[in-house]
């Protein structure tokens, strides 16, 4: 039932409705579960309803840290005997 | 155009790492479980099962919305369902869900009005369409789903619409993991926690089973990548016996999660004790429509006789999604149960570890 892929918010009416845009398909979502979302936000969509914006900046920095973590483990590995 | 995190997330290179990464550091033999349906699909789809070393084995917990809706649930629903005053509205993956006599299907066959929606939205809005009948909608799902059903009680009630029925039937995650941990037999080295219900409720929500159990736990998102990332980092703290509670899915969930939704939901329901498929009935792991909203509360409306709902003849899905068998240790896997024919629960829900099994494994 989840969308696991984030949905970008194109168009905003005045009942809290969403255009969104999930990789090319567009579809509504309802906003009402959120406090602010604006038209450019990233936003995780369940059962027709975003159900948060998603953190960009907490994205990359996962990713660069995860970056570093595995390839550190990696040389620890390879160094074993 | 997708956005760039999702590009890296997708990167093969990130999660090649992470399973090297895993590979060297993890020793034990142990059994890690998932709790989200999500997560079930996305481990089978990825491959994920057959890179991992074979001292991990991943097991799919009560992360199935549909499947660990207890008998009796389904038996209502279809018994509402044969009301001619009644539209039944409802996720599509309940349709083929065997009831003790018959299914939603069945019904529809038989000229019954059900109709799959997306959301609890399009129920209310077939409710302001057809005044004349009663629309019930079925709200099956955890505390990813519970508050879009709120949220649809409340715009009946802003819109007036005095035809709309929700039968709640929601059941909350953590106290699902707490009598897992105390069920006989169970044995979990670590969880891979549910990425969207985590949305909802935030990390600290399984801060007091954390403190109780001190079992390893990761909060998980979605992608190859992010599971791995899941993964791993439980296997770390099981490796150096240093349990945590993390959350490797920052980018959406946060320690309090989404604050609105979880008022709307509490607004609208009480917290109750619900009987769950294969674990029985937990305390507090349910939801039930306040006496304040009482007049969209299908168990006030109609009155249901279900006599004894019986268990489904030889199916196993109890012991699935408790993580005590898999789907080939069921004797009717593959052979008189299949996704075109199912025969229990977890081989009906697209999301269910039978039909996971079914699909990607053969
Ligand atoms: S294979 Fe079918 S009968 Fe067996 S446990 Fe799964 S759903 Fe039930």
């Amino acid at each position: 039932m989840c969308i696991a892929i984030p949905s970008k918010i194109i168009k905003i009416d005045g009942n809290s409705m969403a255009t969104i845009d999930v990789e090319g398909a567009k579809r509504t979502a309802s906003l009402l579960l959120l406090d602010d979302a604006e038209v450019g936000d990233y936003v995780i969509v369940h059962a027709g309803f975003a159900i948060n914006k998603v953190n960009e900046e907490e994205a990359l920095k996962t990713i660069e840290i995860l970056r570093k973590t595995v390839s550190m483990m990696k040389t620890a590995s390879d160094e074993k005997p | 155009m997708t956005n760039r995190y999702i590009k890296e997330y997708r990167d093969d290179s990130l999660s090649r790492k992470i399973i090297d990464g895993i590979k060297a550091t993890s020793k034990k033999k142990i059994k890690l479980m998932e709790v989200c349906g999500t997560h079930t699909v996305s481990i089978f789809r990825s491959g994920i099962r057959s890179v991992l070393p074979e001292n991990i084995s991943l097991l799919s917990g009560p992360g199935c919305p549909v499947c660990v809706t207890d008998q009796r649930e389904i038996d209502i629903f279809i018994q509402l369902s044969k009301r001619d005053d009644v539209i039944v509205a409802t996720f599509g993956d309940l349709m083929k869900v065997p009831g003790t006599d018959s299914s939603l299907i069945k019904e529809r066959a038989n000229g019954k009005d059900i109709r799959i929606v997306y959301s609890a939205m399009d129920a209310v809005e077939i409710a302001k369409k057809t005044p004349d009948k009663n629309v019930v909608f079925f709200g099956v799902g955890f505390e990813t789903t519970a508050p879009t059903i709120a949220a649809s009680i409340l715009t009946a009630e802003k819109e007036g619409i005095k035809n709309f029925y929700v039968f709640s039937a929601h059941k909350l995650v953590p106290p699902a993991l707490n009598a897992l941990m105390n069920m006989d037999g169970v044995n979990i080295d670590g969880f891979i926690l549910p990425g969207h219900v985590s949305v909802v409720i935030g990390t600290n929500a399984y801060r007091q089973f954390f403190n109780e159990f001190r079992i390893p736990c990761a909060i998980a998102g979605f992608e190859p990548a992010d599971i791995l990332q899941g993964i791993l980092a439980l296997i770390e703290q099981i490796e150096s016996q240093k349990p945590y509670l993390v959350n490797t899915y920052k980018r959406v969930v946060s320690s309090d999660g989404n604050k609105k939704a979880m008022q709307i939901m509490l607004d609208v329901f009480d917290i109750t004790d619900a009987s769950w498929r294969g674990i029985g009935l937990i305390p507090e792991s349910g939801l039930r429509i306040k006496e304040k909203f009482k007049e969209y509360n299908a168990e006030e409306k109609f009155v249901f006789s279900i006599p004894a709902s019986q268990p489904i003849k030889g199916c196993e899905c109890g012991k699935i999604l408790t993580g005590l068998i898999t789907p080939p240790e069921c004797p009717l896997y593959k052979k008189t149960c299949t996704p075109e024919d199912p025969v229990g629960p977890c081989m009906v829900s697209t999301e269910g570890t039978c039909a996971a099994f079914y699909r990607y494994s053969s």
